[in-house]
């Protein structure tokens, strides 16, 4: 990638800047304002976040990147309310975040429908939890198994779906009790690659038609930069903001732009971030040889 | 070699044929052995039948003896010059032939009790199953609650499991003279042996059931609205109704077990008294027709309990 003549991933062209003027210019819906978290440990406590801070704006797409061990799902979790921070504060709406509650919606990386329930009343079990008329719940759950393509499986059990398939009913579920943010634990980490890149496909189409802000935690490079208006980068030890990095590549997008210019060059410096050079190389690792076979099979 | 056509694969199912096939040998295996022992006279046979008496002025027909007393005897009637003892070869009494408990099996729900009073075979089966079903009625009704509790709020597992760890451990026909005590000798007593044996195994059964369920569900569940109430009865009762009533089904079996010593305390009643009388009449044909009778009562109902499951809960039926 070093030979390649790349532009600095800092360059956005005009539309692209006129865009993210345009975003900026929206109401915040999520203040993340200095999160630390400690978790005690046996030796000593470990600090798994540090003075995290950013705005997610409304109808953005945010995607939060890091090595594993940075803290990634720790902050997801405060997000929801299914943790709490020990220093610092989430404002949805200017509202303090207490506990989890349904304006928050989240898709988890394990499927986590429930078993028992078929993919309608799956969807209907938000709408049924917030206090809404049976009818009204499943004449909406209806509309989001059309919007996610399942029609033909609103009565099945999940067992009896894919991964993929899993995954948008999550999806559909978290979108179904009309969420002001959708958080997303790397939700398709556990897909293999083809269907990988259709649910992304996927998801950004959902997003255009549904009125809806998305954070999306991975750990995969092209995907953060496919999906995101901003990528949140963080370091480790102790978890903590690198830089927020404003993707240059334009909208509406496409698998083709992989291998586009300001594509390449916003996934270079994210590997620069994630794995510095200096402890990367090859000569460091020890190696023993294990093998009889000459260095012709090699 | 075809993994699939093996026998012996390590950790895969066998089809449908052979698992049948295999079933089926696992009754017939046992039968053949007791069928081997009772029929062929060169295997086991300890004992000799006396068909016809002979000189030996102790023995008598139909009697049982021992084959070294009956050679010794007859030794010496040779010597004394006088007729010798005959008999078949045959095996205790407490070893009777296959087709000797089956015909026990229908004669005995066909004899008429010998005393007036006592009840016959088939109302004796009908009360150990009233009192099985009390007794683990009354259990799973206050168990089954209690064990949800202990499983979602800490506060319960620990005011609650380590007192029902101790008592777990006293056996519980150790309480079938206080039972007898506080509730007469009557049906209550037997009720709370069978109480007490499955209560406090099915509080804690079921506690870690309802731990085992995945957290992550819950979690799932709050992100989209549930609250306390609302995450027990709509996600943790139904996440764990297929396990829970596989521990029901198990726990039943228990309750078979503490059954027999249930039965004996105070007056002694149903299929037990059955089993007890009869072994002093030494009908041990009848001891045991009565004691498969119980296996295949527990079986039945297992296998019809394990039917209704796979109806009850269709999300189960991954294979």
């Amino acid at each position: 990638m070093n030979n390649l003549n790349l532009p600095s991933y800092l360059e956005q062209e005009p539309d692209v800047r006129a865009r993210f003027e345009k975003i900026r210019q929206r109401p915040v819906v999520l203040k993340v304002q200095h999160l630390g978290k400690i978790f005690p440990g046996t030796d000593g406590d470990i600090v798994a976040l540090h003075d995290i801070l950013f705005n997610i704006h409304r109808r953005e797409f945010i995607c939060v990147i890091g090595a594993s061990g940075c803290g990634k799902s720790t902050l997801i979790r405060i997000l929801a309310g299914l943790d709490y921070p020990t220093s610092g504060q989430v404002l949805l709406d200017n509202q303090e975040v207490k506990g989890p509650s349904p304006d928050r919606g989240m898709v988890f990386q394990g499927y986590t429908l429930f078993p028992w329930l078929t993919i309608k009343k799956n969807i209907m079990f938000g709408l049924k939890m917030t206090n809404h008329g049976n009818n009204y719940a499943a004449e909406q759950a209806l509309q989001w198994i059309d919007l996610v393509g399942l029609s033909n499986f609103a009565n099945a059990y999940p067992h009896e779906l894919s991964g993929g398939m899993k995954q948008r009913v999550a999806i559909a579920r978290a979108l179904a009790n009309r969420p002001r943010i959708l958080l997303m634990d790397e939700p398709f980490g556990a897909l293999d690659a083809q269907t990988r890149s259709q649910m992304q496909a996927y998801l950004l189409q959902i997003w255009r038609n549904v009125d809806i802000t998305i954070l999306f935690i991975t750990h995969d490079l092209d995907e953060a930069v496919y999906l995101a208006d901003r990528i949140v980068v963080l370091g480790t030890h102790p978890g903590h903001i690198q830089e927020i990095i404003e993707v240059s590549v334009p909208r509406p997008r496409n698998p083709d732009q992989f291998l586009t210019p300001q594509f390449l060059a916003t996934k270079k410096r994210l590997e620069e971030l994630i794995h510095p050079p200096e402890k990367n190389r090859q000569e460091d690792l020890p190696m023993i040889r294990l093998t009889q076979a000459g260095d012709e099979v090699i | 070699m075809n993994v699939r056509k093996h026998w012996f694969a390590i950790r895969k199912d066998l089809s449908g044929q052979r698992s049948w096939l295999l079933g089926l040998c696992s009754f017939l295996l046992p039968l053949c052995i007791w069928s081997l022992v009772s029929y062929t006279p060169w295997i086991w046979h300890p004992m000799v039948l006396i068909s016809d008496p002979g000189g030996v002025a102790y023995f008598q027909k139909d009697m049982l003896v021992d084959r070294e007393i009956f050679n010794k005897e007859n030794a010496f009637m040779r010597e004394e010059g006088e007729s010798e003892a005959r008999g078949e070869l045959a095996n205790p009494i407490y070893l009777p032939a296959p087709h000797k408990v089956v015909q026990a099996f229908i004669t005995a729900f066909q004899t008429a009790p010998i005393r007036r009073n006592d009840p016959w075979l088939h109302q004796s089966i009908l009360h150990s199953i009233t009192v099985i079903f009390y007794g683990f009625t009354l259990s799973a009704i206050l168990g089954v609650p209690l064990g949800i509790l202990c499983g979602t709020f800490a506060f319960f597992t620990r005011i609650i499991e380590p007192f029902i760890d101790f008592i777990r451990y006293m056996p519980a026909p150790a309480f079938g003279a206080l039972m007898v005590a506080f509730l007469g000798i009557a049906d209550a007593p037997k009720v709370a042996i069978i109480f007490i044996g499955t209560f406090f195994q099915m509080v804690l059964v079921v506690g870690n059931t309802t731990r085992l369920l995945d957290k992550s569900l819950l979690e799932a569940a709050q992100t989209l609205g549930a609250t306390s109430k609302k995450l027990i009865f709509h996600v943790i009762v139904p996440g764990i109704l297929p396990n829970l009533y596989r521990d029901m089904r198990i726990l039943l079996g228990w309750a078979w077990t503490y059954l027999i010593v249930a039965e004996l305390i105070g007056a002694s009643s149903g299929i037990s008294w059955f089993i007890n009388q009869q072994a002093k009449y030494r009908n041990y044909d009848n001891v045991f027709a009565a004691i498969v009778m119980i296996g295949i009562i527990g079986l039945t109902t297992d296998q019809i309990l394990r039917f209704i499951g796979h109806y009850l809960f269709p999300w189960e039926r991954r294979n």
